[in-house]
C-alpha cells in the first residue's frame, strides 16, 4: 500500500501459534481427565487435608536449672457444622459448662467469620482445662460433627517474676502479616522472654498430609506420609534470674512502686529484675486471660509497665559517679582538687543546696557524703573552660557523648520487650529550649542526676556493673543460655567506655567511702567490702529513694539497684533494700537479723497521692 | 445501500465477536456460582455472594460495551497519548495510595470496590503502541523504531514489578508476539522462544542421566536442540547452500559417534561431542560468514555459540550463584522438585480437580474439590479447575475452543482494518488474550509456572472483567467505524 514491507503472511503463523496452543492444551485435558484415572481415584475417594501439628514450646528455668514455665496440655473442642446435626444441646452444654444462650451465641459467631467452611472444623471453645476434658471425651462419641484438638497452655510454677517471663496470647491480625509462620489461632509470645526468645521457643510447626473420603473421614497418609513434616519442638532457655534473689526483691517492694536489679559485672547477665506493683503470670493463661489483662491494664498504678526497663526517673545522685569519671577523664577536677560547700553550691547568686560536711572537701569524701556543690563546680568548670571547647555547645556535646558511652540516653538493648531510652539532653535541646541563651548554671542541676536527665533502674544498675568491673560492661540480659541455640554475640562482647581504669578505681574508693563513711553506712555486710552510692531524687511528689552499689569491692560478684517511688531519702528505702539483694546472693541466705529486717521492709507500705502517675 | 450514510456504525460491530464475548461471560458467570457457593445455597444473585457481585460487575462490563460502541471512534486514537501517559502516572502513585495486599500494592480501594489500574494499563498502552506504529514510516525490521515501541511496553511493565505484581507485569511480553506481526524480526521472537526452551529443559531434566554415558538428560537434549535449531536456521536462511547438509551430516555424526563410544566402549560425558557439534557449527558459520560476507551467517553462528554458552551459565547460576532458597524457587516453578505442602499444594490441587471430572464433568454446583475449598483462589486465578471438574473435558475444551475462535475471528478483523493503528491495536487485543489463557490455564494444568494473571471473562473481579472488556470493545468499535467507511 505505501511502500513498507509486508508482513501479513505472519498471520498465519501468529494463528498457528494459538492453534497449536489450544491443541496441546487440549491433548493435556484429556490426560488428566480422561486417560487417566490416578486424578479421578485421588479426588473421588480421597481428598488432601493438611493436618497442623503443633510443637512443644521451648522450657524456661532459671540460673540454677529451676524449671518456671511448662507446658501442660489443653484441648480445644472443634466443629464441623456440615456434619453437626441431631445433638442434645442441653447435654452438650451441660457437660462442656455454658448455658444454652451462649451456645447458640457461639455458633453464630462461628457462621459469622469471615474464612468460615462448613466443611471444616471451626474452633468452638478454646483451651479447656485436662480434668475438665475428660467427661465431655467420654460422651464425644454422642456430639457428632464435635472433635477436640489438642494444644499446650503455659503454666508456671511461681507467682514470680511476671514482667521477665511474660505471656503468650493468640496472634493478632499484625503478627501474621509480619511473619508467614503464624496462622490464625497461633500462639505467640506477648511479653518479656516469651516475645523476645519467640523465635527459639517456639520450635517449628510439622505437617501431615492425610486423605480423606467425600465423608470425611481420615484414610491414612497421603503417600505413607512422604511429604509429612515432624514437629521441631522449641529450644528450652536457661534464664540468667536468681529465682531465690527475685522472690527476696519482689517480697521487699511489696507496697511500694519501684524496681530492683541486680546485674553479675563479669558478665552482664541480670540476676534478678523486680517491678512493683507486679502481677500473677498464672492469671495471665487460660480463658481468664482476657477479662485479667484487661483489669491489670486499668489499674491506675499500672502493674503491666516493668519499671525495671521502661520506668524513666531522675537517677538523682547515683548520677555523680558519672560525673567524677567525665571531670577526671577532661581534666575538669583532679583527684586532689577540693571545692568549697557551705550548705551548698554559691555562684553568681545562684544557690543549690546540699546538707551539712566538711568544707572544702576533695573528690573520695565528695562521693562519700555525696556533695552537691562539688558536682556543681565540677560541671561548671568543664562548661566554662572556654581553652578547651570553643562554647557551651561543644562542651555539652562532649558531655553527652561521655553519658551516652556509659549506657544512658538510648536503649541498652536488653533482651526484653519494651525498654525505654531514658533523657540525656544534648546541646540542641537547650538551644531550642532556652533559644541559645544558657550556660554551666543554666543547666548545673543535671551535674547531680537532676534537672532534664532521666534513666531507666536498668541503666543505672549497669552504671553500677561497669564501676565493679573498671570502666566495661556487657549489655544486660536475662537469658543465659540457649539449649541447641547461641546466645547473641552483642550479649558476649564488652562496651569499654572512653574513661580510663585509674579513674575507675577512684570511682571505687568514693563509693566504698560511702559505705565506710559516708550515706551509705548501712550498707555494710559483714565480712564483705561493699561500695554504693545513695540517690534521692527530687520530682513533683516526694522524694525518689534509690541505690546503687556492689561487692565485693575487689572481684565484684553482685551490682544491684533498688529505686522506690517517692520512698524518701537514699538511706530509708534503697539502702536496706540493696543491701538485702546484695547479702542474699553473697551469702546465698540471710542471716536473722537481716530477715528480720527484710519482714520490716515488706511490711512497709508507701501512701501513694491521687496525682496520675 | 452503499451511498447512504450511516448513522449508526455501532449497529455494524462484529456480530461473532460479540456472541463469542457474551458465551464466555455467561460461562464465567456459571463457573463462578459452582466454585464459590456451598451445597445448598442456591442465591445466586444476592450482594452478598460472589456469583451475585460478578452479575453486578457483568452488568456494568456490558454498559461499558455498550457506551464504548457509541462512542466516536477516532477519539481513541486522539486521546490515545494523554491516556497512556495519565495511566503511567496513575501506576507510579498506586503504590503509595494501595494497601498492602499479600505483598503486593497494586490495588486502590474505592470504598466498597478495589480497583487494580495494572488492569486498565494494558489498554492504554495497546492503544499508545498502535497510534506509534501507526505512523507514516514507522516499520518494526527498523531496529530504531523496534527501541522506541519496545519502551512504550517497558515503560509500565517497570511500574507495575514496582507494584510487586510480576505476574501482572509479564503480560506485556504479550506485545511482542504483535510486534512479530508488525515486522520484527523472527529470529528475536525465535531466540527467545529457544532460550526459555533451553532453561526449562535443561534444569528440569538436570537429574537424570542418560542411558549409557555420564551426560545429564537435559544437557544432552538442549545440545541436540541447539543443533537441530542452527541446521534448521541454515535452512531457512540461508536456502540452495549446501551448508544446513552438512551442518546435519557432520553434526549428527559427530553426536552419534561419542554415544556409539560410550555406550559400547566405555561410558564417557558424551556432552563433549555435543559442545564439539554445536561449536563446529557455529565455527563453520562464522568461517562462512567471514568468506561470503553475510550478515545472516555471521547471526546463526552467533546463535549457535550463544545458545552453547546460554546452556552452561544457566547450569552455573543455577548451582553456584543463587542461594539455596532461591535455587528451591526455581525448581518448585519448573516441577524438579514437588512440594506438595509448599507452592506445589496449589497446582497439585488444581489438577486433581480438573481429573477428577472426566468427560461429562459432575455437573453444575457438585464438584466436591472446589467446594471443599481445597483449591485455592479457586473463582479467581483458579477459575479454570471449577469448569474441568464441573463441566469435565466436554466443558473445559469448549472453552480453549471458545477462545482459540474469539482470537482466530479477531486475527482475521485486524487483517481486514484499513488503517495499521486498528490493525495493530486488534493485534494488541489478541496478543494479550492469547498470552492471558495460555499463561492461565496452562499453570492450572500444572505445565506452566504458577504466575498469578486472572482467565479473561471467567475470573472473578470486576478490574479484569472490565480491562478486557474495555480492550475488546474499543477494537470493535474501530472495525464497526472502518466497515462504514469502506462501504
Amino acid at each position: 500500500m505505501n511502500g513498507e514491507p509486508n508482513f501479513s503472511n505472519r498471520k498465519y503463523i501468529i494463528g498457528g501459534i494459538a492453534f497449536c496452543i489450544t491443541v496441546v492444551y487440549i491433548l493435556r485435558l484429556l490426560s488428566l481427565q480422561i486417560m487417566s484415572d490416578d486424578y479421578k481415584k485421588n479426588a473421588d475417594s480421597n481428598a488432601f487435608r493438611k493436618e497442623i501439628q503443633y510443637p512443644s514450646r521451648g522450657l524456661i528455668m532459671d540460673r540454677k536449672g529451676r524449671l518456671l514455665v511448662y507446658n501442660e496440655s489443653s484441648y480445644n473442642i472443634m466443629v464441623v457444622m456440615n456434619e453437626q446435626r441431631g445433638i442434645d444441646t442441653l447435654d452438650f452444654c451441660q457437660t462442656v459448662g455454658i448455658t444454652r444462650d451462649h451456645y447458640i451465641r457461639r455458633m453464630d459467631e462461628i457462621k459469622a467469620k469471615p474464612n468460615y467452611s462448613r466443611y471444616t472444623p471451626q474452633v468452638f471453645m478454646t483451651q479447656i482445662p485436662a480434668e475438665e476434658f475428660s467427661v465431655f471425651r467420654e460422651k464425644l462419641f454422642r456430639f457428632k460433627g464435635f472433635s477436640v484438638e489438642k494444644r499446650s497452655v503455659r503454666h508456671y510454677t511461681t507467682g514470680l517474676a511476671a514482667h521477665l517471663l511474660g505471656d503468650v496470647g493468640e496472634v493478632n491480625d499484625a503478627d501474621i502479616e509480619n511473619d508467614d509462620y503464624y496462622q490464625s489461632g497461633d500462639f505467640i509470645g506477648k511479653l518479656g522472654v516469651e516475645r523476645s526468645y519467640e523465635k527459639q521457643l517456639r520450635g517449628e510447626k510439622g505437617m501431615r498430609i492425610m486423605l480423606r473420603d467425600v465423608h470425611g473421614r481420615t484414610r491414612g497418609h497421603y503417600q505413607d506420609g512422604r511429604y509429612d513434616r515432624a514437629p521441631v519442638p522449641g529450644h528450652d532457655i536457661t534464664l540468667s534470674i536468681d529465682m531465690d534473689l527475685q522472690a527476696l526483691a519482689e517480697r521487699l517492694l511489696e507496697g511500694k512502686l519501684g524496681a530492683i536489679v541486680a546485674i553479675e559485672p563479669a558478665t552482664g547477665e541480670i540476676l534478678c529484675m523486680a517491678s512493683s506493683p507486679t502481677y500473677d503470670p498464672r492469671d495471665m493463661v487460660g480463658r481468664n486471660r482476657g477479662a485479667n489483662h484487661l483489669r491489670l491494664s486499668r489499674d491506675p498504678m499500672r502493674p503491666l509497665l516493668n519499671r525495671a526497663i521502661m520506668g524513666t526517673y531522675p537517677p538523682g545522685s547515683t548520677f555523680k559517679i558519672t560525673q567524677a569519671l567525665l571531670g577526671l577523664q577532661e581534666g575538669s577536677i583532679t583527684p586532689d582538687i577540693a571545692f568549697p560547700c557551705n550548705h551548698g553550691f554559691n555562684y553568681k547568686g545562684l544557690h543549690l543546696g546540699c546538707h551539712g560536711h566538711a568544707s572544702p572537701i576533695p573528690l573520695v569524701p565528695a562521693i562519700g557524703t555525696s556533695c552537691n556543690a562539688y558536682f556543681c563546680w565540677n560541671l561548671n568548670r568543664m562548661f566554662s573552660n572556654r581553652s578547651k571547647y570553643h562554647n557551651v555547645q561543644e562542651a555539652m556535646t562532649v558531655w553527652k557523648d561521655y553519658m551516652v558511652d556509659m549506657g544512658f540516653g538510648y536503649k541498652l538493648g536488653v533482651d526484653l520487650p519494651g525498654e525505654r531510652r531514658g533523657m540525656i539532653p544534648n546541646a540542641d535541646y537547650y538551644d531550642s529550649h532556652y533559644r541559645g541563651a544558657w550556660n554551666a548554671l543554666t543547666v548545673i542541676s543535671i551535674s547531680i542526676g537532676q534537672g532534664e536527665v532521666t534513666a531507666t533502674p536498668l541503666q543505672i544498675c549497669n552504671l553500677a556493673a561497669t564501676v565493679a568491673n573498671r570502666g566495661h560492661y556487657y549489655i544486660p540480659h536475662v537469658v543465659h543460655s540457649i539449649k541447641g541455640g547461641q546466645l547473641d554475640t552483642l550479649y558476649t562482647r564488652p562496651h569499654r567506655t572512653r574513661v580510663d581504669r585509674k579513674y575507675y578505681d577512684l570511682a571505687v574508693a568514693g563509693m566504698r567511702r560511702a559505705v565506710t563513711g559516708g550515706t551509705c553506712h548501712a550498707a555494710n555486710i559483714p565480712g564483705y567490702e561493699v561500695c554504693g552510692k545513695t540517690g534521692t531524687a527530687q520530682n513533683r511528689g516526694h522524694d525518689h529513694s534509690a541505690f546503687m552499689g556492689f561487692a565485693p569491692m575487689d572481684k565484684p560478684r553482685i551490682a544491684v539497684v533498688a529505686y522506690v517511688e517517692n520512698g524518701g531519702f537514699g538511706a530509708v528505702y534503697g539502702v536496706p533494700i540493696g543491701t538485702l539483694i546484695m547479702e542474699q546472693y553473697l551469702n546465698g541466705s540471710l542471716s536473722e537479723a537481716s530477715e528480720k529486717r527484710a519482714a520490716e521492709i515488706q511490711a512497709k507500705r508507701i501512701k501513694y497521692g491521687d496525682y496520675v502517675r | 445501500m452503499s451511498d447512504k450514510p450511516l448513522r449508526y456504525p455501532a449497529f455494524h460491530a462484529d456480530g461473532l465477536t460479540i456472541v463469542l464475548y457474551l458465551a464466555l461471560i455467561a460461562f464465567g458467570w456459571v463457573s463462578i456460582c459452582g466454585a464459590s457457593h456451598e451445597l445448598g445455597d442456591t442465591d445466586f444473585l444476592a450482594w452478598s455472594s460472589r456469583s451475585g457481585k460478578q452479575m453486578v460487575w457483568i452488568g456494568l462490563a456490558l454498559t461499558l460495551g455498550f457506551i464504548l460502541l457509541m462512542t466516536d471512534d477516532r477519539y481513541f486514537e486522539a486521546l490515545s497519548g494523554v491516556a497512556y501517559w495519565l495511566m503511567m502516572a496513575l501506576l507510579i502513585v498506586t503504590p503509595f495510595l494501595a494497601k498492602d495486599i499479600k505483598g503486593s500494592r497494586s490495588w486502590i480501594s474505592l470504598g466498597a470496590v478495589s480497583l487494580q489500574p495494572a488492569e486498565f494499563a494494558k489498554c492504554a498502552t495497546a492503544l499508545a503502541i498502535a497510534r506509534y506504529i501507526g505512523r507514516f514510516g514507522v516499520t518494526l525490521s527498523d531496529m530504531r523504531s523496534l527501541m522506541r515501541a519496545s519502551a512504550i511496553v517497558l515503560l509500565p511493565m517497570v511500574l507495575i514489578v514496582m507494584q510487586r505484581e510480576t505476574g501482572s507485569a509479564l503480560v506485556y511480553l504479550a506485545f511482542f508476539l504483535m510486534f512479530y506481526r508488525e515486522g520484527m524480526p523472527g529470529g528475536f521472537l525465535f531466540t527467545a522462544t529457544a532460550a526459555i526452551i533451553y532453561f526449562v529443559v535443561c534444569l528440569r531434566f538436570a537429574e537424570d542421566l542418560m542411558p549409557m554415558t555420564l551426560t545429564p538428560v537435559g544437557e544432552y537434549c538442549v545440545l541436540l536442540l541447539i543443533w537441530l535449531f542452527t541446521t534448521g536456521m541454515a535452512r531457512v536462511y540461508c536456502p540452495h547452500t549446501p551448508h544446513a547438509r552438512r551442518m546435519l551430516l557432520w553434526g549428527g555424526g559427530v553426536f552419534a559417534v561419542t554415544y556409539l563410544m560410550s555406550a559400547f566402549i566405555v561410558p564417557i560425558d558424551v556432552a563433549w561431542g555435543g559442545i564439539t557439534a554445536c561449536v563446529g557449527c557455529a565455527a563453520y558459520m562464522g568461517w562462512q560468514a567471514l568468506g561470503e560476507r553475510m550478515g545472516r551467517y555471521a547471526f546463526i553462528a552467533i546463535f549457535a555459540l550463544g545458545s552453547t554458552a546460554f546452556l552452561y551459565m544457566t547450569d552455573y547460576t543455577l548451582n553456584n550463584i543463587l542461594e539455596p532458597h532461591q535455587q528451591t524457587r526455581v525448581r518448585v516453578l519448573l516441577g524438579i522438585e514437588e512440594n506438595i505442602s509448599g507452592a506445589g499444594y496449589n497446582v497439585n490441587q488444581s489438577k486433581i480437580a480438573i481429573g477428577s471430572g472426566g468427560l461429562e464433568g459432575k455437573g453444575f454446583m457438585n464438584g466436591t474439590q472446589t467446594k471443599l475449598k481445597y483449591v485455592p483462589e479457586q473463582d479467581t486465578d483458579f477459575i479454570f479447575c471449577t469448569v474441568g471438574e464441573e463441566q469435565g473435558f466436554i466443558g473445559s475444551a469448549g472453552v480453549l475452543l471458545l477462545f482459540l475462535a474469539l482470537i482466530l475471528r479477531l486475527i482475521h478483523l485486524a487483517e481486514r482494518q484499513s488503517s495499521k493503528f486498528g490493525r495493530v491495536y486488534g493485534y494488541c487485543v489478541l496478543s494479550i488474550l492469547c498470552f492471558h489463557v495460555l499463561i492461565n490455564v496452562g499453570m492450572v494444568m500444572g505445565i506452566m509456572p504458577v504466575i498469578g494473571i486472572p482467565l479473561p471473562f471467567f475470573s472473578y473481579g470486576g478490574s479484569s472483567l472490565w480491562g478486557f472488556t474495555l480492550l475488546l470493545f474499543i477494537f470493535l468499535r474501530i472495525d464497526a467505524a472502518d466497515r462504514c467507511r469502506l462501504r
